[in-house]
């Protein structure tokens, strides 16, 4: 990939994941946030986050296809901080037009609603992903314990997912979608690795 | 997200939300402007539906205006919730499971012919057309707050008459407890509806009491006009201190009982819906606090607003529950 190919998928991809956040600004300015505007942001917010996280979980096996597509992976970063960037928002739209900032309220909420818990556990399995995603903290780790750290972003997908239906009514099949999008994606793995195993071996 | 199902009504059944908005604000400039209300008919309703203005009847479709008297049931000193906001955030999961699809959707249900089917522990089953119905009692404007379990609500200008007024015209017996409610179901309709894995028809019920009090509103209106098809139009029930579900939409049969009839959202998660589900800021919703709510079509810092119980209707109707543990009985 040439260095003008690059800047510009990276700019289109920067444009593609500030898409929602320009959208919701936009709707907030105009007062064009639909009837329910604390609903529209919790919504936009909490699915831009569950899309990126899924897209960036995607670059792996999508890489292991061809050689040819291994330069995704320099963008697997760009929408994994993304993603933790609008779970940072879903989060505080909860804590700001939700809980109002009462912390007793939130620690109610934490312990008994397991949607919250475990949307809670997601960011928080996010947390330390966005914290040593520094080439700095990939060197200073060493690439094996950084890897092994980064395997949690499976759990927190998993997390988000479930998160995602405990929320919804019981009967709304609405999170089916990515759920099946994210199952794909992370069977992915093992089977591509035992695909691929004895061809390894036998180079 | 959803699962992709293309709406397949053909586009000559939507209308277009700016043509919607459009209409409804030349209605109501011509209102006031004009008076006589063929002239605002002709001119709001359009060529294509002069047949109807020239034939008055009441049993025309939504926005067509409706007679009404005063009512000291009305709630007062609220803000009114838009009429768009209305009609486009909607519950009515038969038309599909997003707030804005069953105002997209809605326009497929056949509102005439239409008639309720009464049955049950009543002294001879009676089947009740819509026109008739309309014409019952006088049409009452009611402001009523609906606070919808889900935490949101709004203040909307119901217009219909008590539903204590229809239940003695279907003479029940003494051994009726309960009157149950059953909406419009057909899946060829309402394709929208295997989008859930909810047992259809929708139905709801309440006690007799609760049904005999006077606030609880059969209801065939909203803003003075015949109710668009996804507030649950021809008719249908509003009961202001219970959470939105209670009050079914679309009302094809009302069955009195002898003892609580099966309601929907109450089979598929008894957890989380109660048979009164009676607006308690103090029991909470497994999933969420019960304490506040949402006020639509405010701006996103404004919308907060503590939840009052029976939401506000205590003093009419805390009586039906005394001596009722309500967190057991939530």
């Amino acid at each position: 990939m040439t260095r003008p190919t690059l800047i510009l998928l990276k700019t289109l991809t920067w444009l593609a994941c500030l898409w929602p956040l320009a959208w919701l600004l936009w709707g907030a300015a105009t007062n064009n946030l639909g009837a329910d505007p604390t609903a529209t942001i919790t919504f936009a917010t909490g699915l831009a986050t569950l899309r990126l996280l899924t897209i960036s979980l995607a670059i792996t096996p999508v890489r292991r296809l061809s050689p040819r597509l291994s330069w995704l992976i320099r963008f697997r970063r760009l929408l994994g901080l993304f993603a933790f960037f609008y779970a940072t928002l879903h989060l505080f739209t909860y804590v700001a037009l939700y809980a109002g900032f009462d912390v007793n309220a939130m620690a109610a909420d934490i312990a008994k609603r397991r949607f919250i818990t475990i949307g809670v556990a997601a960011w928080l399995l996010l947390l330390p992903l966005a914290a040593t995603s520094t080439n700095w903290a990939i060197r200073k780790l060493g690439g094996k314990r950084w890897n092994r750290l980064h395997k949690l972003v499976y759990l927190a997908a998993v997390c988000g997912v479930i998160h995602y239906w405990w929320q919804v009514k019981p009967g709304v099949l609405t999170p089916v979608t990515i759920t099946v999008v994210l199952a794909v994606l992370l069977g992915a793995r093992p089977v591509l690795a035992w695909a691929q195993h004895p061809k390894a071996r036998a180079a | 997200m959803l699962i992709g199902k293309p709406p397949d009504i053909p586009p000559s059944e939507i209308t277009p939300r700016d043509r919607y908005e459009d209409y409804f604000n030349r209605r109501r400039f011509l209102r006031t402007v004009l008076s006589g209300a063929v002239a605002a008919g002709v001119a709001a309703l359009g060529a294509e539906r002069l047949g109807e203005v020239f034939q008055p009847s009441i049993s025309a479709s939504a926005g067509t205006k409706l007679e009404t008297v005063k009512s000291p049931l009305t709630t007062t000193g609220e803000q009114l919730t838009s009429l768009e906001d209305i009609t486009h955030y909607n519950n009515y999961y038969e038309f599909g499971v997003n707030k804005d699809e069953p105002a997209k959707n809605a326009g497929v249900l056949p509102t005439r012919p239409w008639t309720v089917r009464v049955d049950g522990k009543v002294k001879q089953p009676k089947t009740f057309d819509i026109d008739a119905l309309l014409k019952l009692r006088p049409l009452e404007d009611r402001v009523y707050r609906h606070r919808c379990v889900e935490a949101w609500s709004m203040v909307i200008p119901w217009v219909g008459y008590s539903l204590s007024e229809f239940i003695r015209e279907c003479d029940p017996l003494p051994s009726a407890k309960y009157v149950q409610f059953l909406s419009y179901y057909d899946k060829k309709v309402e394709k929208w509806t295997s989008e859930s894995a909810i047992f259809w028809p929708y139905t709801e019920g309440l006690r007799m009491d609760e049904a005999m009090h006077p606030l609880t509103l059969l209801t065939f209106g909203l803003y003075g006009e015949v109710l668009p098809n996804q507030d649950g139009a021809p008719v249908r029930i509003v009961v202001p201190w219970k959470y939105g579900f209670k009050s079914a939409k679309s009302i094809v049969a009302v069955r009195f009982l002898d003892k609580a009839p099966p309601t929907t959202w109450n089979e598929q998660a008894p957890n989380e819906y109660g048979f009164y589900s009676n607006v308690n800021p103090s029991v909470d919703h497994p999933r969420w606090s019960q304490k506040t709510e949402r006020r639509i079509g405010l701006p996103f810092y404004a919308q907060r607003r503590t939840t009052l119980m029976f939401n506000g209707y205590g003093d009419q109707v805390a009586s039906l529950y005394n001596g009722m543990d309500l967190r057991r009985n939530f």
